[in-house]
C-alpha cells in the first residue's frame, strides 16, 4: 500500500499547521499609534482577564473600537463582542454565557426578572453607551436634501403616498423637482433594534398615520425587505425611487443621500453627530437607581436636533458580577464611557453622548459590584 | 469502462451511490454465515455447527476459545458504531420536538397557516407558511433550470464525449460539488446578482402580464436568483447520479438498437432513458432533498419577504433554513424554540424526500442486479 | 431522393445517404447570430445576452430546418439534441468559470502575510487589515475533532454492515445511512444547539449553555458520519472475496482477518472517502454559525469559549458594514476553496492511483 505518502502528506499538513500556529497574531500592540482612538492617553483602569459579551451588531463598530483600544492599552486583558444580535445577547446574559450584553432596546418585562435573577443579589441594569443615529437614506437623482415632516415619513413607510411627487411630499419641498415615479420603501427583513427604534418613533410623532405599533420585526404591509442595515444600503443604492431606513454609518459608507427630517417644532434638520445629541440630551431616564433605561422624546422641540436616534445600552449585573470579573468589566465600560472612549466614535457614524448622561453613567459604573 | 472504479469512490460527496450493484454479491459471499447462526450470547459455538453452517475455514484449526472473546468484543463495537446512526436520527427527532413543543404551545397562530414570523412579540404569533412557499418555490425553479441542463451533461458524459474528456470534465463537474455553499452565496450575492437583477428587469418590462414576472421591483434579490444559484448546487449531485445509470446501460440494449438502425439520439431515447428513469428520479429527489435543505447560499441571498406571492422576480422571498441562518441572532428563548420548531419541518420533509429517493434506488439495485 | 432514410423493400439499399457539408453548419450559426442580434438590437427589447440566446435558439431550429430538409426528419432531431447536450454542458461550465475568475481577481486582493498570519482582534470598521489566522485554527480543529469521532465510529459501522450485519436491522441501518446523507446542515446544527449547547454543556459550564468549537465539530460530525460509512461499506465490498476466505482458511479469527487483511487492502478507498467528507465539512457555514458562537479572536481550546471558522468568518466579512470587508471576505473564500479543492483533488487521485481490481 502507499502509506508511506499518506504519511508524507500528515507530515506537510502538520507541519504547516505548526508553522501556522507559530505566527499567529492577535493584533495587540498599536499598529499605528496614535490612530487607534489615541491610545497614548493612558487614563483607563486596567484589569487581566476575559470578558465574553454578545449583542446587538448596531454598536459592533463602537463596540471594536473600544476593544481595540482598550486591550492594547491593557495587555492581558481580552475582550471578546460576537454581534450576534440583542436577543442572542440578552439570551446570553441571562444563561450567564455573557458577562455583559449589548442590546438596542431595553430588557422586555418577561425578561427583566430573568435577567436579575441571573445577577442574584442586584438588579440587571442598562447603561445606555452608543447613540446610533438612525438615517432615512433615498436614491432620487437630481433631488438633493430631501425634506420630510413625520406625517410625510409615516405616509410613505405605511404605504398611503405612492409617488414621489405626491402633494405631501411637494408641500415639504418646495424648491425640488420630483419626478412622478413610484416609492419604493426598503426596511429591514430580519428582527433589529433600528426598526424598533424606527417605528417607535413613527408611532410617537404619526399616530394617526403609523398604527402598526412597534416592534423589532417590521409589521407593515409592502415594501421590500432586506438583510441587515448593510442589505437595506445595498438596496437603496440599487434602485432608483427606493427610500429606507439605516444606521448613520451605513449610510455614510454606501454614500447615499440622507432626508431631512423636521423635529417637533416644526424644524428640518440635517443628520449630524450634534443633532443627535441634542435629542439624547433632552431624553428622559426611566430607570431607578443606577439603571438608566431612557425614554427617548421623538418629537424633542430642542433647537437643532435631529429626532431619530437609537440608544443602545450594555446590560449589566448592577451587583452579583463574579469577583474575578468585575474589576474588568468596570474598567472597560469605564473607558468606554470615558471622553476618550466616546471621542472616537464620532467617524464611525454614532454620536457621543451629551456630557450630563456621560456623567451619570459614568456614576452608575462606580457603583457596579 | 475503467472509469467506473473510480467513480466509486466518487460517489460519497454527494451521497448517491449504485454502484456497488457487482460489488455487493462479493461481499455477501464473504461473509456468509462465518458467524451465522450464532446466538449472540456468550455461548461458544459448536465447531462442527461452524463448519457446516459455513462451508469455509479449517475446521478445528480456527483458534476458537482464545480468540472468541475479542470476536465477540469486536463485534459488539461494530455493532455499536453502527446503530449509532439510528440513534443520531432518533435524537434529532426527540430534541427538536422536545425545544419545540413550548414554543409551539405558546403560539398564537396556526403554526401551519399563518405566513408571519413575529416569534420574540408578546403574544408570539408564527408561521410557517410563507417559509414553506418560498422554500418550495426556490427547489422547484432550482430543479426546473437544473434537471435539463444537469440530464443533458449526465448523457454528453456518458454518450457523446471522448472516453478521456469525459472523464475530466466529470471531474470538473464533482469540483462544482466541492465549491462550499457559502462561496456560492457570496458569488450569487455579489456577482451574479448583477445579470440576474438586468434579466428581471427586462423580463418585468415585457412580460409583466404574466404573474411570475410582475410587480414593479426592486429587482435582483429574489426567489429566481436563489433559485438559480441553487441550481448550480445541485448540479452536479444529479448529473453525477445520472451519469452513473447511463453508463451502466446494459451494452447489448444499445447495440441492438444501433443495429436496428437507429440514430444516436433514438438509440439513447429507446434504450438508455428508459433503463436510467429509476435512477433519474432518485437522483432528482436527492437534488431536491438539497434544494429543500440548503441554508447559507439562500441567506446570503434572498431579499426576505415573509408573503406568499407568484411574483419570483421581486427582491422577496424567504426559506425555513434561511429563516434560521437569518433569525437566529435576534431569537429569544421563544424564539429559538420556533426556529427549532421550523428546523423540525425542514427535517421531516427533506426526511420523507431522501426516502423516496432512496427506496427508488435500492428497487433499482436490485432490478440492476437481476438485469445484469 | 425521399426524406425516409430506410429504402422502400423493392429498391436497392444505398449505402451513402446525402449528408449536409460541415461547413452549412457555421453558415447556419452565422446566420442565427446574425438574424438573433438584428431582431434583439432591432426591436430594442436587448442586448448581447438576448442576441446570444436568441442566436441559439434560432441555431437549433435552423440546424433542425437544414437537416431535415437534406438528410431526414430522423437526422434532423439526432443532430438537434446533440447540439441541445452540447449547450447544457457548456451552460453549467459558465457559472464554475465565473465562480473561479471572481475568486481568484477578487480574492488576490488580500492574499498577504498578514491574512493569514493575524486574527481580526483590535481591527475596527477603519482598519485596512485584519486576517482569518483564527479562522482558519477554528476550521482545522473542529474538522480535526469531528474527524476524530466520526473516522473510528464510521468505520466501525461499516464494518459491521458488510462483515456481521443480516437481515433487517442491518437494512434499517444502511437505510438510514443514506438518508442521512440528506440532512440538511441547518438541521445537525438545531440538533447541536438543543442537545449539546442547551442541556449537555450547562453540566461542564456552571450551569451556562456554552457556544464552543468542540459543539461546531460535533455538528460536522453528524453530517460526516453518513458520508464515511457510506464509502468505506463501499470499499469494503470492493476487497475480494477470496482475501478473507484465504485468511479464515489459516485459522486467523474473523475480527483479526478484518483489522489485518480487509481493512488494510481497502484503505486507499476509505481514506479517499474520508477525505472526500473532511472537504465537505470543512466548507459548512450553517452548523458553525448555531453552535460555535464565533470569535473575532484567536482561540485555541475548542472546549472552552466561542470559536470562528474559515466559512463562519466569509458570512461575516460578506454582511459587515466595513469598506475593506468584502476584499476580506473574498480572500477567505478563495483560501476555503483552495483548502476543500486541494483535499477533494488528493482524495480523487488517490482513489485512481489505489483502484482495486475487482
Amino acid at each position: 500500500m502507499k502509506l508511506q505518502r499518506h504519511g508524507t502528506i500528515a507530515c506537510l499538513a502538520l507541519t504547516a499547521a505548526l508553522a501556522l500556529s507559530a505566527c499567529g497574531s492577535d493584533n495587540e500592540a498599536p499598529s499605528t499609534p496614535g490612530a487607534s482612538g489615541g491610545a497614548s492617553s493612558a487614563a483607563a483602569d486596567c484589569a487581566t482577564g476575559t470578558l465574553n459579551a454578545f449583542g446587538s451588531s448596531a454598536q459592533k463598530n463602537a463596540v471594536d473600537e473600544w476593544r481595540k483600544a482598550y486591550q492594547q492599552l491593557c495587555t492581558g486583558t481580552t475582550i471578546n463582542y460576537e454581534p450576534n444580535g440583542s436577543g442572542a445577547g440578552i439570551q446570553s446574559f441571562i444563561s450567564k454565557t455573557a458577562d455583559f450584553a449589548g442590546s438596542d432596546s431595553a430588557l422586555k418585562e418577561e425578561e427583566q426578572p430573568q435577567a436579575d435573577a441571573r445577577c442574584g443579589s442586584g438588579p440587571a441594569i442598562h447603561l445606555p453607551m452608543v447613540i446610533g443615529p438612525v438615517a432615512v437614506a433615498y436614491n432620487l437623482p437630481g433631488v438633493d436634501g430631501l425634506q420630510l415632516k413625520p406625517d410625510t415619513l409615516a405616509k410613505i413607510f405605511n404605504g398611503s403616498i405612492k409617488k414621489w411627487d405626491d402633494p405631501a411630499i411637494k408641500a415639504d419641498n418646495a424648491s425640488a423637482t420630483l419626478p412622478s415615479t413610484n416609492i419604493q420603501t426598503v426596511h429591514r427583513s430580519d428582527e433589529s433594534g433600528t426598526t424598533d427604534n424606527f417605528t417607535k418613533y413613527l408611532s410617537t410623532v404619526s399616530p394617526a398615520n403609523w398604527t402598526f405599533g412597534n416592534a423589532k420585526a417590521w409589521k407593515a404591509p409592502g415594501g421590500t425587505g432586506s438583510k441587515g442595515s448593510d442589505g437595506v444600503a445595498t438596496s437603496v443604492k440599487g434602485a432608483e425611487g427606493t427610500i429606507g431606513y439605516m444606521e448613520w454609518s451605513y449610510a455614510e459608507n454606501g454614500g447615499l443621500s440622507k432626508a431631512k427630517i423636521a423635529n417637533g417644532a416644526g424644524e428640518f434638520t440635517e443628520l449630524t453627530a450634534e443633532a443627535a445629541g441634542k435629542t439624547i440630551a433632552g431624553a428622559e431616564v426611566t430607570g431607578t437607581g443606577d439603571d438608566l433605561k431612557m425614554k427617548i422624546d421623538y418629537a424633542t422641540k430642542a433647537p437643532g436636533a435631529y429626532p431619530i436616534v437609537l440608544v443602545t445600552y450594555e446590560i449589566v449585573c448592577s451587583k452579583g458580577t463574579p469577583a474575578d470579573k468585575l474589576a474588568l468589566v468596570k474598567g472597560f465600560l469605564n473607558f468606554a464611557a470615558s471622553a476618550e472612549g466616546q471621542g472616537s466614535l464620532t467617524e464611525l457614524g454614532y454620536a457621543p453622548l451629551p456630557t450630563e448622561v456621560q456623567t451619570k453613567v459614568q456614576a452608575s459604573i462606580k457603583n457596579l459590584a | 469502462m475503467a472509469d467506473r472504479h473510480s467513480r466509486s469512490a466518487d460517489v460519497s460527496t454527494g451521497g448517491p451511490g449504485v454502484t456497488s450493484s457487482h460489488a455487493r454479491p462479493a461481499g455477501a459471499t464473504a461473509s456468509t454465515g462465518v458467524l451465522d447462526g450464532q446466538p449472540g450470547g456468550n455461548a461458544p459455538v459448536p465447531p462442527d455447527f461452524r463448519t457446516n453452517g459455513g462451508g469455509l475455514g479449517g475446521g478445528g484449526a480456527l483458534p476458537r476459545r482464545k480468540g472468541f472473546g475479542a470476536e465477540s468484543m469486536f463485534r459488539g463495537l461494530t455493532l455499536a458504531a453502527g446503530t449509532m446512526v439510528l440513534v443520531i436520527i432518533v435524537a434529532i427527532t426527540v430534541f427538536l420536538i422536545a425545544k419545540a413543543v413550548p414554543a409551539l404551545r405558546a403560539d398564537d397562530a396556526n403554526f401551519l397557516t399563518e405566513t408571519d414570523w413575529f416569534a420574540n412579540e408578546s403574544p408570539p404569533r408564527f408561521g410557517i407558511a410563507a417559509l414553506a412557499y418560498g422554500t418550495v418555490i426556490s427547489a422547484v425553479i432550482a430543479l426546473a433550470v437544473a434537471v435539463p441542463i444537469a440530464l443533458g451533461i449526465a448523457l454528453y458524459l456518458s454518450h457523446y464525449a471522448h472516453q478521456r474528456i469525459a472523464t475530466a470534465l466529470g471531474f470538473m463537474i464533482d469540483l462544482l460539488a466541492a465549491v462550499p455553499s457559502v462561496v456560492f452565496g457570496l458569488w450569487g450575492l455579489i456577482v451574479f446578482v448583477e445579470p440576474v437583477r438586468d434579466f428581471s428587469v427586462w423580463l418585468n418590462k415585457y412580460f409583466s402580464w404574466i404573474p411570475l414576472f410582475g410587480g414593479d421591483g426592486p429587482f435582483g434579490r429574489s426567489l429566481m436568483l436563489g433559485g438559480l444559484v441553487l441550481a448550480i448546487m445541485v448540479l452536479p449531485i444529479i448529473t453525477s447520479l445520472s451519469r452513473e445509470v447511463f453508463m451502466q446501460t446494459p451494452t447489448a440494449n444499445e447495440e441492438a438498437a444501433l443495429a436496428l438502425g437507429s440514430t444516436k439520439w433514438e438509440m439513447i431515447r429507446t434504450a438508455v432513458l428508459p433503463y436510467g428513469r429509476p435512477g433519474v428520479i432518485a437522483s432528482v429527489m436527492l437534488g431536491l432533498g438539497r434544494a429543500l435543505g440548503e441554508t447559507i447560499a439562500l441567506a446570503m441571498t434572498l431579499g426576505f419577504i415573509n408573503e406568499i406571492s407568484p411574483n419570483i422576480i421581486k427582491n422577496g422571498g424567504n426559506t425555513i433554513a434561511a429563516n434560521i441562518a437569518n433569525g437566529f441572532g435576534e431569537a429569544g428563548e421563544l424564539g429559538r424554540g420556533a426556529l427549532i420548531a421550523s428546523g423540525l419541518v425542514l427535517f421531516t420533509i427533506t426526511l420523507i424526500v431522501n426516502m423516496i429517493a432512496r427506496a427508488i434506488i435500492y428497487r433499482r439495485r436490485e432490478f440492476t442486479e437481476s438485469a445484469a | 431522393m425521399t426524406t425516409t432514410a430506410l429504402p422502400a423493400p423493392g429498391q436497392a439499399p444505398k449505402l451513402h445517404t446525402k449528408k449536409l457539408p460541415t461547413v452549412a453548419f457555421f453558415g447556419v450559426a452565422v446566420v442565427a447570430l446574425g438574424l438573433g442580434a438584428a431582431l434583439s438590437y432591432g426591436t430594442g427589447i436587448g442586448g448581447w445576452v438576448l442576441a446570444l440566446v436568441l442566436g441559439l435558439v434560432l441555431y437549433l431550429v435552423g440546424v433542425f430546418i437544414a437537416v431535415n430538409a437534406v438528410e431526414g426528419r430522423r437526422s434532423a432531431r439526432n443532430r438537434t439534441w446533440s447540439a441541445l447536450i452540447h449547450s447544457a454542458f457548456v451552460l453549467a461550465v459558465l457559472p464554475l468559470i465565473s465562480v473561479v475568475w471572481t475568486l481568484v481577481s477578487k480574492g488576490a486582493d488580500r492574499l498577504d502575510g498578514d491574512f493569514f498570519g493575524s486574527s481580526m482582534n483590535n481591527i475596527g470598521a477603519r482598519d485596512p487589515n485584519g486576517g482569518a489566522y483564527h479562522a482558519i485554527i477554528g476550521t482545522l480543529e473542529q474538522v480535526g475533532i469531528a474527524a476524530l469521532i466520526t473516522i473510528p465510529l464510521g468505520v466501525l459501522g461499516a464494518i459491521y454492515i458488510v462483515e456481521y450485519g443480516r437481515g433487517r436491522f442491518t437494512f434499517l441501518i444502511r437505510f438510514f445511512v443514506d438518508v442521512m446523507t440528506g440532512i440538511p446542515s441547518i438541521v445537525a446544527g438545531l440538533f447541536v444547539l438543543a442537545f449539546w449547547v442547551l442541556i449537555v454543556s450547562p453540566w461542564f459550564n456552571d450551569g451556562a449553555p456554552a457556544f464552543s468549537g468542540f459543539a461546531a465539530a460535533l455538528a460536522l460530525s453528524v453530517l460526516m458520519l453518513p458520508t464515511i460509512v457510506r464509502s468505506t461499506e463501499e470499499m469494503l465490498r470492493l476487497v475480494p472475496a477470496p482475501l478473507r476466505e484465504g485468511s479464515y482458511a489459516l485459522g486467523v479469527p474473523k475480527w483479526k482477518t478484518i483489522l489485518k487483511i480487509v481493512i488494510p487492502t481497502a484503505l486507499p478507498g476509505i481514506v479517499t472517502g474520508i477525505m472526500l467528507s473532511i472537504a465537505r465539512a470543512a466548507g459548512e457555514t450553517a452548523p458553525v454559525l448555531l453552535v460555535a458562537g464565533g470569535s473575532a479572536a484567536i482561540n485555541f481550546n475548542p472546549f472552552d469559549a466561542q470559536q470562528g471558522s474559515l466559512s463562519l468568518f466569509v458570512f461575516q466579512q460578506a454582511g459587515d458594514a466595513s469598506r475593506f470587508a468584502p476584499a476580506r471576505a473574498w480572500t477567505a473564500a478563495l483560501t476555503l476553496v483552495a483548502l476543500v479543492l486541494i483535499l477533494t483533488i488528493a482524495a480523487k487521485l488517490l482513489a485512481r492511483r489505489n483502484r482495486i481490481p475487482r
